[in-house]
């Protein structure tokens, strides 16, 4: 009993950094797994990706301007986000060109224009802590942003859920019935954003992405309907987020990497294994019904 | 009797080329009528407008409830993510829109009213189904079904018994004359000349320019539809700015040369 309790608990009760981390982790999954699922739902699974990169130009700036500081990281990576998100957004719904090509074209400029401020001056700044995050490390501010991004997100989510359901499943209808459509998908777009902003604090930008998109597509391999499938997302992203600290913490491994690693092996068990459409299932699908 | 709509020199189009062409009447409240035209006719073009869609390129639509709720649309190819994982329920629900909204509670009352559209459309039993599992004619079933929920005193369908068999079309069309009873107005957009000679009292027969539009055994007649066939489909790419009676004053260009070779109508 004892060994059980040292190797699952022993190590959040006995150091307050894994606590901290626990808990910065359940924050992350509680907000970006559902929006997770929304992304994944509406094609969108590498906008992540995208706008991560756009967030990060935004992130180096504040870094350059005022050193690690959370509060200038923050603002510069929303900025960046939300003129990125906004931008494409207007371009997507108001030209031809689709979501995708907008958002790839903004994306670009704010990368290249983030990268040119940071080589005109001159600085040679290292970028691996915003690259790969340290949850370890959370300090109150951190952890508090975290948590209060994962809060808004879940009440946002919750106010303009009807329209962005609808507006996922038929267009159309949403356009003909109401003007919602248009202002419940930009206010997803900043949940995105502030979604990759707390994920770059605890796991870097590149791997926040990861916390919002593997769940997600845990989630297809389990569930029918949308509820559903946000509810095993979230589930399998908090215990993503639990073990990948244990391992980290008993292996001496990295703790984002490997809470993401997780994520992968309860991923590739749902895609062989899943209810919905796992390849296990595709493969011996048993005797038809009689109807 | 009042009109639910009035078209008043109405121009829809796409990128400057019209698909509908100066039509102009009045669609009286609680008619049923059907739009008849071959393909490229402007029967979609014109819904649109009618719902709000597409703006007028010139002349306007009016409406006799200016609410835009008070209209529902069932759109030829409904831009529906068959894979989206909804239910029946669910998505017939959304019909209820205008009540619930955003944010409204979906009540007992309001439970038991879907449960009442679904059966109407003979899919009773499907609610817990996902929409991916849906055959074309229990698709068009669910959007009837939806559309019955949306209680509105304008329905435009655009085309809604294509690739629907005759069982389920003759359903559906029960729906349809059930809105007609309850007086509301009713369009639909249609290929069946003879479904409509049976069953639509009204018919406006479109080709771009409207060919004729009143009672369907008066509009229906072989020159009529024959007239309606020979219009040409196509864009004009070098068509040139159309200048009628009630728009000359605003022509964009002088060139005498142009308005010599120009032929405005027909």
């Amino acid at each position: 009993m004892s060994t059980l309790y040292q190797i699952f608990i022993g190590p959040f009760t006995e150091f307050e950094f894994m606590r901290r981390a626990l808990a910065g982790a359940l924050a992350l999954a509680l907000g970006a797994c559902p929006i997770g699922v929304f992304l994944m739902l509406r094609r969108m699974s590498l906008v992540g990706d995208a706008m991560a990169h756009a967030i990060l130009p935004g992130a180096a700036v504040g870094f350059l301007l005022s050193g690690l500081n959370l509060f200038a990281m923050t603002a510069g990576g929303l900025i960046a986000g939300f003129v990125v998100a906004l931008l494409t957004g207007l371009v997507a719904r108001t030209t031809e060109l689709k979501e995708d090509a907008a958002l790839a074209t903004f994306y670009l400029l704010s990368l290249a224009i983030g990268v040119t401020i940071i080589s005109l001056k001159g600085t040679n700044i290292d970028l691996l802590h915003v690259l790969f995050g340290n949850v370890l490390a959370l300090d109150d501010q951190t952890l508090l942003l975290i948590a209060a991004n994962a809060t808004i997100t879940l009440v946002v989510l919750s106010l303009i859920y009807r329209p962005l359901v609808i507006e996922c499943v038929d267009p159309g209808f949403m356009r003909a019935v109401s003007r919602a459509g248009g202002p419940a998908h930009l206010a997803f777009l900043v949940l995105v954003v502030i979604n990759l902003v707390s994920g770059f604090h605890a796991l870097g930008t590149l791997l926040a992405v990861g916390m919002m998109m593997l769940p997600a597509a845990i989630g297809r391999f389990w569930a029918r309907d949308i509820t559903r499938m946000m509810l095993v997302a979230t589930a399998s992203g908090v215990l993503a987020g639990y073990a990948g600290l244990l391992v980290s913490f008993h292996f001496g491994v990295a703790s984002g990497p490997a809470i993401i690693l997780i994520a992968g092996v309860l991923y590739l068990a749902s895609l062989l294994f899943g209810q919905v459409g796992g390849l296990v299932r595709q493969l011996f699908p048993g005797r038809h019904l009689e109807a | 009797m009042t009109a639910a709509l009035r078209f008043r020199n109405l121009t829809l189009g796409y990128d400057r080329h019209p698909a509908v062409h100066h039509l102009d009447g009045a669609v009286e409240s609680g008619a049923l009528m059907a739009v008849v035209g071959p393909n490229g006719a402007g029967k979609s073009t014109l819904f649109k407008g009618i719902v709000g869609v597409i703006k007028p390129l010139a002349g306007r639509i009016e409406r006799g409830d200016p609410n835009p709720q008070n209209v529902a649309y069932l759109p030829q190819a409904a831009e529906i993510d068959r894979t989206f994982p909804i239910n029946v329920y669910d998505m017939v629900s959304m019909g209820l829109w205008r009540r619930a909204g955003t944010f409204g509670g979906i009540d007992r009352g309001a439970r038991s009213s879907i449960e009442q559209a679904i059966a109407a459309v003979g899919l009773a039993g499907f609610e817990n189904r996902a929409i991916a599992t849906l055959s074309g004619g229990q698709m068009q079933r669910m959007l009837f079904a939806r559309l019955l929920l949306q209680d509105a005193r304008v329905i435009v369908l655009d085309e809604p018994f294509n690739a629907v068999d005759a069982k389920t079309s003759a359903d559906l069309f029960d729906l349809v004359r059930r809105w007609h009873g309850e007086r509301r107005t009713v369009l639909t957009a249609m290929h069946d000349i003879d479904f409509v000679r049976e069953n639509f009292p009204e018919t406006l027969l479109l080709a771009r320019e409207p060919v004729a539009w009143g009672r369907t055994a008066n509009v229906l007649t072989p020159e009529n539809l024959l007239a309606a066939r020979r219009m040409c489909e196509a864009f004009d790419q070098q068509a040139e700015p159309c200048v009628d009676e009630q728009t000359s004053a605003l022509a964009p260009r002088g060139e005498l040369a142009d308005a010599a070779t120009h032929q405005p109508r027909r």
